[in-house]
């Protein structure tokens, strides 16, 4: 029944365009709009109930470059990972029912690690709706817990405010992912349409608070008073794009500096107050020390249990001033002496003028002494192994040496992602690309496509194990077809490697289900007109390492590691960052 | 409240846990679907919503919900923060019973004939503050408007003459110390952030409303 009529509809709306009403369909008008907010790149994947607005993009291919991923999943973990590497916002258009519900994951790893998306699902028809009609799903009650903010088009005169304001939201504030489900009868209705109005108000939405200087001021009066001062830094000083102003703090203020695996890489990790890792796997000296500060200053990071531990043993003597611009996570799990309400790239500066000039040595001396028992115990035998298996960490650590921290790297979830964090090394911001809250594994690859496309000109390599690997290889596709040259590391241990971790050491080595069988990784690529090879001697690593990254397009490396080596240091579960063990 | 009547008060209400029933106040747009995302803030931490009531407010086109729930001072705070996030909310306050003026409405079917055989249509009336809505020949419908042990005392003396339906509404509250939302809706409107809004406890620690 519609196509006829739609036909008509459509024709007719592209022959007619004026200055400042543009008559044509809610498709068209949805394309316009993108373009209005400066998109270039969408990832997606075309299905019945959103053939009206992929019929339109036919037209649009000049000004909209469209990637056709391999699966849903793969769409919207590429626009994370454009999202992430750009700082602009990511767009995904998948169709009704299961085109919907594939992007329930990776709308929930964006809402968790605050990743702008603007996701647009087709829906049936309006008048359909609650019918159980074919591929219709209730993509918004679905989708509600995993995103900012969701709305569902039923008339095409909603489409441009709508969409302005799913920018405005997925953008501003602590950003988070947005779903926009229109259903099939409004991208098919021709209007007459105004000029597309950006959004910069929602007057029951405050992206964030005018900074109070009293808190400022109350939290610039604790540092000053504070011997043993310790930043926590996460995500938040990349999202607000506030790495220079935070630079500037941590110069004046002397203070040593640690971040969770979200905030990695917004100072370059050979800064000399930039002391590691916090948290689970994270470095020695800032787990043990987060337990002998005297004022934790923690910016932009939320907390987390794999950052704090054991919670009640967590950071009990230290007052803690948290500067945040979501006011839910100020006290959300651990209390706050100051709390600092407010964009990080406006309160660092103010805090910045009121904090003392100081150089803390012996302070930092504690975090360097905790170092070197570090680096004798676990890093360089992680780095310069002598036996005969390779380990991970020499993998990075010859990555490090070819590309000298300008690549941007993208992990997947379990052991290679903790030693990638590691030993990493990064000069730029934007650079580590991982999935932190959520954990996903599969996140990689695809995460790696849309990173290549969002930061064109960096090297990107997506380092994977063998076990995520297998959750969305299908990717490899999405590569061939499109070109991308993502540089795929598999890291391939024959395990699941973090579980067997646990399993080892807290399940008395019961190894259940860990124990993974992997398809020819190589040939797989080659299928795929990848080009591809495999090392499994210490030997030829570092050769096929550079054929890796100097190769014009996209190369699969598998690296065949140690069996059962672990990640270490380790807070296990339940203990404090204090009882962090080297072995 | 005396002091002492405020000890025995908190006695009476906090339990053991620290846990008491607090109101909380959501100021909304009207929306579709938000009803759902403020319920399931709840249902995800796995707390009961006791009591839910969902109406217009003092001013147009603004929704407000009251919500009811037992629980400690320091959950409520963080869900209100969780609620007040939303997109789509406007202000959110939470209350313990003191700090508010709440009703809730029940209604009563009884057998006509056992209520004139058995009770007197006055005695009930004037004991419970009920007042008869309808009247018939097979059944009389009552309406009781009070907190929960006024609605829950005529139950119990209703149960002996056949009961045939019970009812009770949500419950309503109004804020004792609120100037209502005229004002602050305003400062919504405007588009830079006015001091009101980003109020909060790490200053204002006294006040006697909490908001955020």
């Amino acid at each position: 029944m519609e196509t006829a009529q739609d036909t008509i509809q459509q024709n007719e709306a592209k022959a007619e365009t004026s200055k400042t009403l543009f008559k044509g369909t809610g498709s068209q008008v949805l394309l316009n709009g993108l373009i209005e907010e400066g998109v270039t790149t969408i990832f997606g994947y075309p299905g019945g109930a959103i053939m009206p607005i992929y019929d339109a993009l036919y037209d649009y291919a000049d000004k909209l470059e469209h990637i056709l991923v391999r699966h849903e999943q793969g769409g919207i973990h590429a626009a994370q990972g454009f999202a992430r590497a750009s700082g602009e916002v990511g767009v995904v258009f998948a169709t009704s029912g299961p085109g919907a519900t594939n992007l329930v994951t990776g709308l929930a790893d964006a809402q968790i690690d605050s990743t702008p998306l603007v996701c647009i699902t087709g829906q049936v028809f309006a008048h359909l709706l609650g019918t159980d009609a074919f591929q219709e799903t209730d993509v918004i009650n679905i989708t509600t817990p995993v995103t900012k903010w969701n709305y569902q088009v039923t008339d095409a005169k909603e489409i441009q405010e709508v969409l302005a304001k799913a920018f405005y939201i997925a953008k501003s504030g602590r950003p988070g992912p947005v779903l926009i489900d229109i259903t099939k009868n409004a991208q098919l209705q021709l209007e007459e349409f105004p000029e597309y109005v950006k959004c910069n108000h929602i007057r029951s939405y405050r992206p964030k608070p005018k900074v109070r200087v009293e808190y400022i001021e109350q939290a610039a009066e604790l540092i000053n008073s504070a011997k043993k001062p310790f930043i926590l830094f996460g995500q938040g000083v990349i999202l607000g794009k506030a790495e220079e102003e935070f630079k500037a703090f941590i110069n004046k203020s002397g203070i040593p500096a640690a971040w969770t695996i979200m905030g990695e890489g917004a100072i370059p990790t050979s800064h000399p107050l930039n002391v590691g890792m916090l948290g689970m796997h994270g470095n020695y000296g800032p787990n043990v020390l987060t337990n002998e500060a005297d004022v934790i200053i923690a910016i932009g990071m939320r907390f987390d249990d794999r950052v704090t531990g054991r919670l009640d043993k967590y950071a009990k003597q230290a007052k803690v001033v948290h500067l945040d611009i979501d006011p839910a996570e100020i006290d959300k799990n651990v209390k706050a002496e100051v709390g600092v309400w407010g964009d990080c790239k406006e309160t660092l500066p103010l805090l910045t003028n009121l904090v003392n000039e100081n150089k803390h040595e012996d302070w930092l001396a504690k975090f360097r002494q905790y170092n070197q028992e570090e680096i004798d115990q676990v890093i360089t035998p992680e780095l310069y192994p002598t036996g005969d298996e390779m380990t991970m960490g020499e993998v990075l650590r010859n990555i490090n040496e070819i590309c000298g921290g300008d690549a941007v790297i993208v992990t997947d979830v379990g052991q290679h992602q903790m030693v990638a964090c590691r030993y990493a090394k990064f000069n730029n911001t934007r650079s580590n690309i991982t999935s932190g809250g959520l954990g996903t594994m599969g996140f990689g690859l695809p995460a790696a496509i849309g990173a290549k496309y969002g930061a064109p000109d960096k090297t990107v390599i997506a380092i994977i194990g063998d076990g995520g690997f297998q959750m969305t290889p299908q990717e490899l596709g999405t590569i061939m077809q499109f070109g991308a040259a993502v540089k795929i590391l598999i890291l391939n241990n024959r395990f699941l490697g973090m579980v067997r971790q646990w399993q080892q050491l807290f399940h008395d080595k019961r190894y259940s289900f860990v124990n993974i069988t992997s398809p020819d990784f190589v040939a797989l690529a080659k299928s795929y007109y990848i080009e591809a090879s495999k090392v499994d001697e210490r030997a030829n690593l570092r050769t096929a390492l550079e054929t890796m990254i100097n190769h014009e397009g996209s190369y699969l490396l598998e690296v065949m590691v140690g069996r059962e080596n672990n990640v270490f240091p380790m807070v296990p579960q339940g203990m404090s960052v204090s009882e962090i063990r080297l072995k | 409240m005396s002091t002492e009547d405020k000890i025995k008060y908190t006695e009476d209400t906090v339990d053991l846990e620290g846990k008491q029933e607090y109101t909380i106040t959501v100021y909304a747009e009207n929306r579709i679907g938000l009803l759902n995302r403020i319920a399931i803030i709840f249902s995800k931490r796995k707390i009961n919503i006791e009591s839910l009531n969902s109406s217009a407010s003092e001013i147009e086109g603004i929704h407000r919900f009251n919500i009811v729930i037992h629980e400690g001072y320091e959950v409520v705070r963080k869900l209100a923060r969780q609620i007040e996030k939303q997109i789509e909310v406007l202000k959110v306050y939470f209350n313990t019973n003191e700090e508010i003026i709440w009703q809730e409405l029940a209604l009563y079917k009884v057998s006509t004939d056992e209520i004139a055989e058995k009770v007197t249509v006055e005695r009930l009336l004037r004991q419970y503050g009920a007042s008869a809505v309808v009247i018939r020949k097979d059944y009389t419908v009552f309406a009781v408007t009070g907190h929960r042990e006024e609605t829950d005392a005529l139950v119990k003396a209703l149960e002996p003459y056949e009961l045939i339906e019970f009812v009770r509404s949500a419950r309503v509250a109004i804020i004792k110390d609120s100037a209502g939302f005229h004002e602050k809706l305003k400062e919504f409107e405007a588009f830079e952030p006015g001091e009101e809004l980003v109020e909060n406890e790490f200053l204002e620690k006294g006040q006697k409303i909490f908001t955020m």
